[in-house]
Parts: structure tokens; C-alpha cells; sequence
């Protein structure tokens, strides 16, 4: 598969947040301001590459030729556990700068299931590493993109005034929807 | 278990609707209704309403392993030490699901291709963290049981009535029986991803209205 196209796909036409529906939990709670929202959308984009990397490695490398694919739900979500630990403190002792705008997001990833999603898509598509390191990468920027939009979308409903009984989660959807219609409008782009 | 039965009215006899076991039940129903109320699992929520097959298998799936997590995790309160136990949530829920999705394979291999990779992510789903955190942690087991069937039902309460609209509405049918006649024209909207934005959104404003009638002056 062309690798550009994989990467426009993963980042745009198959937007993991608005045409999978992953990582929907930050999404409709921590888009209400633009930077915030893109604080958590580097972190998100960070952890899912370095993971589904890490993942790929230790599902081709470990738990094929053993036999022990079963297991392979339990072993990545100890991964990514393990990973964001890891991360979290190499980030927050070599660049306590960036530790502040965006590490205290980090701990909330573990259970973002956008994480857990991309590793498990990797695995049903038998991508290649290289495809691996691509699609995630992108999946985390589409997704980025997705909530720092959503943000900026969200702030001018200072103006608008929709029905109170939306409350904030009913508004967020019905953007999320118009956001996504126009998302999928790129489909014959990519052909 | 004196907590749950008023031995003090034997004459009218046990009644179900008083004991605490029904309130916290009605509770996770529909105050704290999953959806509608917590706003916890959309995920699988928006994935899986496309059809009505898909959303009760996996309402299903969901509940089964919310009521045995709430089971193991109260049941073993007072063994778990504090700082860890997030991660003995991550172990348990993660070797249910697992045993979830085998019997699924087995029994519906059709049902778990359609699914996908939203029964494995049901791990990451935040309502089951969320009930283990917030109830199951610090009450009895037959209480924290309770509270998982109604949050369970809340769930697929949620799901059942999103998945209907859908199918009907984009589909014509409803548990794959054409329901409506065939010049009724087909919404294809709601089969794709944004008709689940819009169809979550829509019945959010129903719920809320519902919800809040009567409170406004």
C-alpha cells in the first residue's frame, strides 16, 4: 500500500476519533479550551506511536513465534501502562516545560482507548513496521486535529446559545457529527 | 447482608421495591445512567448502534463483565492494597474481556467479526474502571453486584433505543426484519459515522428533556 495514502487516510479520511469513535472520553470532556485540548492531542500522539511501535515489536518478535497471540490484550495494555510510566518521568526530570503543559495528561492516557485501538487495528491490518510507525503517528495527529478543532468549534458556542437540555456532551456530539461529515467528504481524495 | 432486608415489617412480607438493593439498582438505571447520565463509554456507544444485533451482543458483553469485575473487585476490597489498585482493575478487567471475546469467537463468530476490535477495547472502557473506582472498591458484594446489573441494563437501555432509531431509520429494519414498508425512504446518513453523532446528540436532548421537566420556573 502507498504509504503517503496510508498516512493521508490515517490523519484525515479514516479519523480515528470521528470516524472510529476512539478516544471519545477526552474528546467530549477535555475539548472545551483550544489549549488544553492541543496539550492532550501531542500526548495522545506521542503515546500511540511509541506504543503501537513497541506493540508491533513484541507481537511479531514475541508473542507469534511462542504461540501465545491470546494473550496479547493483557500484554499490550501492560505495555502502554509501562510506557507512560516511563514516559511520564523521563519528561517530567529532562523537560519539566513540557511536563506542565501536557505531562499531566499523560497518567489519563492508560486508559484512552484511542491507545489500545490503534495497537489492535495494527494487528487485524498486518501492517509492517514501517506501515505501523506511519499509521499511528498519523492516527495521533488526526486526532489531535480533530480535538484542537472541536475546541475552537466549542468556544463560539458562547455565542450561539443552543438548547439548554443539549447540555455540553449533546452540543459536542451534534459538532462532532457535522465535523465528521466533513471529514469523510475528503474520501475521494485518497481514492 | 442486614443492610438490604427490613426484618422489622414481617407482615407485609419482602418487598423487593424498598430493600437498598433495588434503589442502588434503579439508580445506576437512569440517574446514573452510563450514556445519558455519566457520559462514560461512548466509544463502543457511537461504534456499535448501527445495528440492533451488534448493540445487544455487545450490551451483553459489557454487562457480563461489569457484574463479575464488580464481584471480584468488592469481594477482594479489603485484599487490595490502595496504591496498586488501578492496576489489579487493569488484570481483572483485561482477563475477563479476554475470556469475553473467546467464548464470542466461538459461540457468535459473526456477531464478534462485526465488532471487531470493540470487544477487546470494552478493557479501556471507562465505565468499568469507573464502577470498580467509585462503588465496588467500598461496598459489600451483593450491593456492588446491584450496581453493576444497573448500570449494566443502563447501558444497554442506552444502546438498545440509539440502535433502533438507527436502523430503522437507515436500514428500514430492525434486528435485520424490514419493518418499514419499501417506498419509505432510506436514511443512509445514519448507518454512516456522523449519523452516530447525530442520532448520541439528538437522544441526549430527549433524555435531558425528559429529565429535567418540571424543574424549569
Amino acid at each position: 500500500m502507498n504509504l503517503f495514502l496510508l498516512l493521508f487516510a490515517s490523519v484525515i479520511t479514516s479519523n480515528i476519533a470521528l470516524s472510529y469513535f476512539l478516544g471519545m472520553c477526552p474528546f467530549v470532556t477535555i475539548s472545551k479550551k483550544i489549549d488544553v485540548a492541543a496539550g492532550m492531542g501531542i500526548a495522545v500522539t506521542m503515546v500511540m506511536t511509541l506504543t503501537a511501535s513497541a506493540n508491533w515489536l513484541i507481537q511479531n518478535l514475541l508473542l507469534v513465534p511462542l504461540g501465545l497471540e491470546f494473550l496479547q490484550f493483557l500484554v499490550f495494555i501492560v505495555t502502554i501502562a509501562t510506557i507512560v510510566q516511563i514516559l511520564e518521568i523521563v519528561i517530567d526530570r529532562y523537560f519539566p516545560v513540557m511536563y506542565l503543559s501536557f505531562g499531566i495528561f499523560l497518567p489519563l492516557i492508560t486508559v484512552n482507548c484511542a491507545i489500545l485501538g490503534i495497537s489492535l487495528f495494527m494487528v487485524l491490518r498486518s501492517y509492517g513496521f514501517i506501515e505501523t510507525v506511519l499509521y499511528s503517528f498519523g492516527s495521533g495527529v488526526g486526532w489531535l486535529l480533530a480535538i484542537v478543532t472541536m475546541g475552537g468549534l466549542r468556544r463560539n458556542l458562547v455565542f450561539s446559545k443552543p438548547l439548554a437540555n443539549f447540555g455540553d456532551p449533546g452540543i459536542t456530539a451534534i459538532i462532532a457529527g457535522i465535523m465528521a461529515l466533513g471529514f469523510i467528504g475528503f474520501t475521494g481524495v485518497s481514492g | 447482608m442486614g443492610d438490604s432486608v427490613n426484618l422489622r415489617v414481617p407482615k407485609k412480607g419482602y418487598r423487593l421495591f424498598k430493600t437498598k438493593n433495588w434503589m442502588v439498582f434503579k439508580e445506576g438505571v437512569w440517574h446514573n445512567n452510563p450514556i445519558f447520565g455519566m457520559m462514560l463509554g461512548l466509544c463502543s456507544t457511537l461504534a456499535v448502534t448501527n445495528l440492533v444485533s451488534n448493540a445487544l451482543v455487545m450490551s451483553i458483553a459489557v454487562t457480563l463483565v461489569l457484574v463479575v469485575n464488580s464481584a471480584i473487585i468488592s469481594s477482594l476490597r479489603n485484599l487490595i492494597p490502595e496504591r496498586v489498585r488501578m492496576i489489579a482493575y487493569m488484570l481483572i478487567i483485561s482477563s475477563l474481556v479476554i475470556t469475553v471475546d473467546m467464548v464470542l469467537k466461538i459461540v457468535l463468530p459473526e456477531a464478534s467479526k462485526a465488532l471487531g476490535p470493540y470487544v477487546a477495547l470494552i478493557i479501556t472502557n471507562c465505565i468499568l474502571m469507573g464502577r470498580a473506582e467509585a462503588y465496588a472498591i467500598n461496598n459489600t458484594v451483593g450491593l456492588s453486584v446491584s450496581d453493576a446489573l444497573g448500570v449494566g441494563l443502563g447501558y444497554t437501555f442506552s444502546l438498545t433505543i440509539i440502535s433502533i432509531f438507527r436502523e430503522l431509520i437507515g436500514f428500514g429494519s430492525i434486528l435485520g426484519f424490514a419493518v418499514l414498508p419499501d417506498q419509505f425512504p432510506h436514511v443512509a446518513l445514519f448507518t454512516i459515522p456522523p449519523g452516530a453523532f447525530f442520532a448520541l446528540g439528538t437522544f441526549i436532548l430527549i433524555i435531558n428533556a425528559i429529565r429535567n421537566r418540571g424543574k424549569k420556573s
